[in-house]
């Protein structure tokens, strides 16, 4: 990140290994010789490695819908009426799963649940990692503004922070997101879905920089009576790279342990919002309106709501431990216990 | 202690009056106009005026809330249209249930109390009772199978866990009825029969992060001196963990479980929406599809006083657990 010889100071004082600062080649640690042994703690945990794999394999999914689309021969918006019954229900076993139809039809329209889910976790993905990634930065400058300064930014951070907390999400989000479809495109006039994805993000945005916030505050705050930031105020630094260049690579890692356990967080939020009918709305595929429409189909078509169930807590399962063995491999002290 | 309090208690005032402000001026300034959502299809022009007229939408916006936090506090007289004056705790008149709202939310929150208040004593003591045994029992299968417990239950989704249970033991196994919410002062076996589904769900997810959080609140506080010493001086285990280690590991787990019973009852919108009960989460819901203003705006604010009086409770238990908070 920055040529600092504080670097890590954090990191260092746990590994006191003393190793000349290589960076390791590409990797998402941010290369410096103490991310370096946690990638090399990273590897040596085969939770890691598994959930690691797990989700390269759904990211990899989600990147290559339009691929996948092809092979299997199926587009998500065809619809199969000729496959359901008189009542709307797919024909055959567990929801129509059939060899052309992995994971069967939808009830009703009769569009094939697997390439649903294909593209379901690519606006799921997208949707949290876009989130993650803008609560992150609004986030760690908020904390570290809050954090370095004190005064009153401290005082008006800390209170914001404080009144988000005090906001009913999932109510406050019901009330703004149709608020907000009403003012930009009025009551009859159709909007295109990629607003409604463009809305959650920012729903997400408004509510979730707060906690990254308070972490990154706290510790910034203990960071800021350290020699190193004495000496680099000593020698009239500018702000910009006091923050960002001496305070912000100190709390790299739990800013990154943070990122990693917020982005399934939204992925369960974004599904939360569409299973109640304000996040993404039909015709984009989404899990949390899969499963809202599959609620209905609980006792004649059991089989629905699984799929998309399943998928959604093996990715999240899969994120958290990922986290968990994040957070491990780079503070040693807080081993998982 | 009583400047602690009274500092809590204004901030708690403050944060209030900025929710207040804040949901009014997205509802009733932030829309072109309001009533467009009260009638979107078959509304004449001259009744969507009448409506602007009764709701006061011409006067001044500082007018309209000095209006409406009046008729919350001292009642206020609306128009004839509007079932004429409104007593206290007046939260405005419902165009689409034709009803003043504080009836609606008379009638739906003892429905998202009957489901909040049994689970959450439902998974505190479970989360609690596992969290800390796992702790006390570290490394043992018990403890393996807590973790396990607690790390699936914190990466499954309510409306999942929901359905399953609706299938099993709704759809498939017949043993329970399809959920549904009876007045306990009515039929209490039916009550518990109609909202057991609901309290499990709520239970298993909360209780695996209960679970999780104070067995390693639990652990840390083991590792600590005065564990020791107490252990030292011959107090038997019993005394050691059920008063001395219990006392200072729950106090965090206090702060937690207050915002989430807070929060839940300000609206387990997806618990009632997976279930299919009518509480104060779903008629928020509905209140938005029938783009209702009045209601959603108290259900807002009904949810923020929640959230609110839970943290002040919260702060307050703390100071009594704690000694160490009165005095800072």
């Amino acid at each position: 990140m920055s040529l600092s010889p504080v670097d890590g100071v954090v990191l260092a004082e746990l590994e006191h290994s003393g190793e000349p600062p290589v960076p390791p080649p590409g990797k998402r640690i941010v290369g410096r010789s103490p991310g370096q042994l946690a990638l090399g703690r990273l590897r040596r945990d085969r939770t890691a490695m598994v959930t690691g794999v797990v989700l390269l394999v759904f990211f990899a999914v989600a990147l290559a819908a339009p691929l996948i689309e092809r092979l299997y021969g199926v587009s998500p918006r065809t619809q199969f009426q000729d496959q359901l019954d008189g009542f709307g229900l797919p024909l055959g076993y567990a929801g129509g799963v059939s060899g052309d139809h992995w994971f069967g039809l939808e009830p009703n329209l009769g569009r094939d649940i697997f390439i649903r889910m294909v593209y379901g976790l690519r606006t799921s993905l997208f949707v949290a990692l876009a989130a993650a990634l803008i609560t992150t930065v609004l986030g760690v400058v908020a904390g570290i503004l809050a954090g370095y300064l004190g005064g009153w930014v401290d005082a008006v951070i800390g209170w914001i922070t404080d009144f988000a907390l005090a906001l009913p999400f999932f109510i406050f989000a019901l009330a703004v997101v149709p608020t907000v479809t009403l003012r930009f495109y009025g009551p009859r006039d159709a909007e295109p879905p990629a607003f409604r994805v463009v809305v959650v993000i920012v729903v997400f945005a408004i509510f979730g920089w707060t906690a990254t916030a308070r972490l990154v505050r706290g510790q910034v705050v203990s960071l800021r009576e350290r020699e190193f930031v004495e000496a680099a105020r000593a020698s009239g630094v500018s702000l910009p790279h006091m923050l960002f260049r001496q305070l912000l690579p100190n709390v790299w890692a739990p800013i990154l342990v943070s990122f990693s356990l917020a982005v399934p967080s939204y992925v369960t939020g974004e599904a939360a919002l569409s299973f109640l009918g304000i996040g993404i709305v039909e015709p984009t595929p989404d899990f949390g309106a899969m499963i809202f429409r599959s609620i209905q189909y609980l006792q004649a078509d059991p089989a629905y709501v699984f799929f998309p169930g399943i998928t959604i807590f093996a990715l999240v399962l899969a994120f958290n431990l990922f986290g968990d063995a994040l957070r491990d491999a780079l503070d040693p002290r807080s081993a998982r216990s | 202690m009583i400047r602690f309090l009274v500092r809590r208690l204004l901030l708690a005032v403050l944060t209030l009056f900025a929710v207040s402000v804040l949901s009014f001026l997205m509802f009733f300034a932030l829309p072109k106009d309001p009533v467009t959502g009260m009638c979107p299809k078959n509304c004449n022009a001259e009744r969507l005026e009448r409506v602007r007229q009764e709701l006061g939408l011409r006067d001044p916006l500082p007018t309209q809330y000095a209006g409406y936090m009046k008729g919350i506090f001292v009642g206020r007289d609306l128009g004839s249209a509007q079932g004429g004056r409104c007593d206290a705790p007046c939260l405005g008149y419902s165009y689409v249930n034709s009803e003043p709202v504080t009836d609606t939310l008379a009638r739906v929150l003892p429905v998202t109390l009957s489901i909040v208040l049994p689970a959450a004593v439902l998974w505190l003591a479970l989360g609690v009772g596992l969290g800390m045994l796992s702790a006390l029992r570290r490394g043992t299968l018990l403890d393996r199978m807590a973790i396990g417990f607690s790390l699936t239950g914190a990466s499954l989704q309510l409306y999942f866990v929901g359905a399953v249970l609706l299938i099993v033991f709704v759809y498939q196994l017949k043993i329970l009825p399809v959920p549904r919410y009876t007045s306990i002062f009515e039929n209490p076996l039916k009550w518990a029969g109609g909202l057991v589904l609901a309290w499990v769900a709520l239970a298993f997810l909360f209780s695996a992060i209960y679970a999780r959080l104070s067995r390693a609140q639990m652990l840390e506080t083991l590792s600590e001196d005065f564990v020791r010493t107490a252990r030292a001086k011959g107090l038997p285990r019993r005394e050691v963990y059920g008063r001395h280690a219990l006392r200072a590991a729950i106090t965090p787990i206090v702060t937690i479980a207050g915002l989430d019973v807070g929060s839940a009852l300000g609206g387990t919108v997806i618990t009632e929406t997976t279930f299919g009960i009518q509480g104060l989460g779903r008629t928020a819901v509905d209140a938005v599809r029938g783009g209702d203003l009045p209601t959603i705006m108290a259900t807002v604010l009904i949810s923020a006083v929640f959230i609110v009086v839970a943290n002040l409770v919260v702060d307050l238990l703390y100071a009594f657990i704690d000694p160490r908070v009165r005095l800072g």
